[in-house]
C-alpha cells in the first residue's frame, strides 16, 4: 500500500494568537511494504504527520494519495482508510478497556463489520506472540511489555495494509524492546505490510528500517537509508538527535588513525568493520 | 542516608467483600545500604519490582516485612512522614504528570511554600534549583511550551526546591528524545557532584549507568546482582537472561571477542574501546 503526501502544510489554530505552522510544504511517498523510521526531537511534527496518514488531521493545505487515490476527494471513504492505517499511538496499553484480551482485541474487526472478527483476532494475537492461555486473562492484570502486545495486536486484527507505530518500546526493558521491535520486523517481511515506526531510540532504528525520514521544524531535514542519514551525524545533534554510539566510536577510530569504514551503524557492522581493519 | 533490611512489599488483591483475595511479593527480602553522596542505578526487567522498591524510598508505599531508614528514620514511623518526604524527593517517567504551576518558577516554588518556607527563602530557593537544572532563564514561561527533558529538568528543580539530599528518578528518560535524556541524566550527574545529592536512578538504557558508583540488579523482587558497572557489564550473558543489555560499545567489544579479538572484558564507553583497540592494532 503506497502512499504519496503532495505539498501538505498543516497549522494549528489557524487565525488566533496561538496559531502554529506544524508541517510545512511536506512532500514524501512512502511504496508498498517498506519499513520507514521517523525521527525528529519532541515538538518537530512526527505526530502532527502520522495522525495525517489515516485521517485523523486534515491537512490545511496540499494533498495525500492513498493507493493513487485523494483521501480529500468527495468519494473517498475515510472510515475505509481507518482500516487500512492502523495507528498505534504511545502508551496503547492505555486504551485497553475490555473484560478478556480475546474480546478487547475482537473490538475493531467486530466494528469493522469482519465476518470473523474472533479468528481475526487469535491470529493477531499469535503474531504478537500471545497464545491461547491469555485468551480470557483481563488485560489489566498482564505485564507492561504482554499489555503493549495486546494493544498492537488489537490495530493488527483490523488486518491493516499500513502499520504506523508511535513510540511503541518507550518504557519496556531492553528485552521486551527486542521482542516487539523483531515481531514487527517479521510482520513487515512476512505480510508485506507497511510500517512507519516514530522513535527516538536512534540505536532501535538503526536495526530495523530501511530508510529514515527526519523532521525538524515541520519538513523533512534528511531522507535515506540508515547509513546514509548517520552520516549527518553532526546536524543531526544540531536538531536534538544523534546517531547510534557505535557510530561515534568508527567515527573515533577513524579519527585516531585507523583506516576503518566508518558507515557501520549497527553493533554487527561495526564488529565486521574492525575486525577486517585489524586483520588487514 | 537509605538502608533497608529484608524489606518485603505484598501487594493485595481484594475481592469485592474486600477480603484479601490474592497476595503477590513484589520486593521479596531485600537488604542494602547506600551511603550519602553515592549515585547508584537500579536495574530489572518491567515487573521485576524496582518502581516498589523505589516508593519505599520516600513512603509512599512502606514495607509489609523488613524496615526501611531514611536518614534514620522507619518509614513506617507516621510522625516523620514529612521529614521522609522533605529529605528524599521522586521524579517520575512522565513529565506531563507532575507539573501542576502555570509558570515555572511558581511550579517550582510549590513545594517549598508547601512545607512552609517563608517567601524571600523560596524565591531564592527557586532560583538556585531553576540555576542547579540549567532552566533559569525559562522561570517566566509556561511549562506546556516545554520540551519533555525540559519539563523533567523542571521537576527536578521542583524537587530540589524542597532541599533533599537526595532523589529517586524512576524512568525519567522513557519518555524523552536522545537530547531530552542526555540534559536530564547531565543534571542528575552534576547535582550528584556539586550538590552532593544521593541520586538513586532507575532505568531501562544502559548507556545512562555506566558512571554510577553502584548498580543494583533486580529480577523477581530480590537483588540479584550488585556491583560497579565494570563489573555487572561484564556479565553480558547474564544481564541478557534477566532481559537486560548492556551499552553498544560492551556489547560491541564482546561481539568481536567472540571474533577471537583479545579484549578486556567490561570495556563500558566508546574511549576505553578505541584505545584498547589502537593498542592491539599497533602489536599486530
Amino acid at each position: 500500500m503506497s502512499i504519496k503526501i503532495k505539498n501538505v502544510n498543516y497549522t494549528y489554530a489557524e487565525g488566533t494568537a496561538y496559531e502554529m505552522h506544524a508541517l510545512k510544504d511536506i512532500n514524501l511517498e512512502i511504496p508498498d511494504g517498506q519499513f520507514v523510521g521517523l525521527i525528529g526531537h519532541t515538538g518537530s511534527g512526527k505526530s502532527t504527520l502520522v495522525q495525517h496518514l489515516n485521517g485523523l488531521i486534515h491537512a490545511t493545505g496540499g494533498r495525500i494519495y492513498f493507493n493513487g487515490r485523494d483521501i480529500y476527494g468527495e468519494n473517498f471513504s475515510m472510515k475505509e482508510l481507518r482500516s487500512k492505517v492502523g495507528l498505534v499511538f504511545q502508551y496503547p496499553e492505555h486504551q485497553l478497556f475490555e473484560i478478556d484480551v480475546l474480546t478487547d482485541v475482537s473490538f475493531g474487526p467486530k466494528n469493522l463489520g469482519f465476518p470473523e472478527a474472533e479468528e481475526k483476532a487469535k491470529e493477531a494475537l499469535r503474531m504478537v506472540g500471545m497464545g491461547e492461555e491469555y485468551y480470557r486473562r483481563s488485560p489489566f492484570e498482564l505485564s507492561g511489555g504482554q499489555k503493549r502486545r495486546v494493544a498492537i495486536a488489537g490495530v493488527l486484527a483490523m488486518e491493516p495494509q499500513m502499520l504506523i507505530l508511535d513510540e511503541p518500546t518507550a518504557g519496556l526493558d531492553p528485552k521486551g524492546r527486542d521482542e516487539i521491535l523483531d515481531q514487527i520486523s517479521r510482520l513487515q517481511k512476512e505480510r508485506g505490510i507497511t510500517v512507519v515506526l516514530v522513535s527516538h531510540s536512534m540505536e532501535d532504528v538503526a536495526r530495523y528500517v530501511d530508510r529514515i525520514i527526519v523532521m525538524n521544524q515541520g519538513q523533512v531535514r534528511f531522507d535515506g537509508t540508515p547509513k546514509e542519514v548517520f552520516r549527518h551525524f553532526r546536524e543531526l545533534e544540531e536538531i536534538g538527535l544523534a546517531a547510534p554510539q557505535v557510530t561515534y566510536l568508527m567515527q573515533e577510530l577513524k579519527e585516531k588513525g585507523a583506516d576503518v569504514d566508518t558507515d557501520a551503524t549497527t553493533v554487527e557492522e561495526a564488529a565486521d568493520a574492525i575486525e577486517n581493519w585489524l586483520r588487514k | 542516608m537509605i538502608r533497608a533490611d529484608k524489606l518485603t512489599f505484598d501487594y493485595e488483591r481484594l475481592d469485592e467483600e474486600g477480603k484479601v483475595e490474592s497476595v503477590k511479593r513484589a520486593v521479596d527480602h531485600v537488604s542494602l545500604d547506600i551511603k550519602a553522596g553515592e549515585f547508584i542505578a537500579i536495574l530489572g526487567h518491567n515487573g521485576s519490582g524496582k518502581s516498589t522498591l523505589a516508593k519505599h524510598m520516600n513512603a509512599i508505599l512502606v514495607p509489609t516485612e523488613g524496615i526501611l531508614w531514611v536518614d534514620g528514620m522507619d518509614t513506617k514511623d507516621e510522625d516523620k512522614l514529612w521529614d521522609i518526604r522533605q529529605d528524599t524527593g521522586m521524579v517520575f517517567q512522565n513529565p506531563d504528570n507532575q507539573i501542576i504551576g502555570t509558570v515555572v518558577e511558581e511550579d517550582v516554588g510549590f513545594g517549598p511554600e508547601n512545607l512552609g518556607v517563608p517567601t524571600d527563602e523560596i524565591w531564592k530557593r527557586v532560583e538556585e534549583s531553576l540555576s542547579a537544572v540549567g532552566m533559569l532563564k525559562y522561570r517566566h514561561h509556561s511549562p506546556n511550551k516545554l520540551s519533555g527533558g525540559q519539563k523533567q529538568r523542571v521537576a527536578i528543580a521542583g524537587v530540589m526546591a524542597m532541599h533533599p539530599r537526595c532523589i529517586v528518578l524512576d524512568e525519567p528518560t522513557a519518555m524523552l528524545d536522545p537530547n531530552g535524556r542526555r540534559s536530564v541524566i547531565r543534571t542528575a550527574q552534576k547535582l550528584n557532584r556539586e550538590e552532593r545529592i544521593t541520586v538513586i536512578l532507575i532505568t531501562h538504557y544502559m548507556e545512562e549507568v555506566i558512571e554510577a558508583d553502584c548498580v543494583f540488579v533486580m529480577d523477581g523482587g530480590k537483588v540479584v546482582m550488585q556491583g560497579t558497572p565494570k563489573e555487572i557489564f561484564s556479565q553480558v550473558e547474564e544481564l541478557k537472561r534477566l532481559r537486560l543489555d548492556v551499552p553498544q560499545a560492551t556489547l560491541l567489544a564482546y561481539e568481536l571477542q567472540k571474533k577471537g579479538i583479545p579484549l578486556p572484558d567490561g570495556i563500558l564507553s566508546n574511549e576505553e574501546l578505541v584505545d584498547e583497540l589502537c593498542r592491539l592494532k599497533l602489536k599486530m
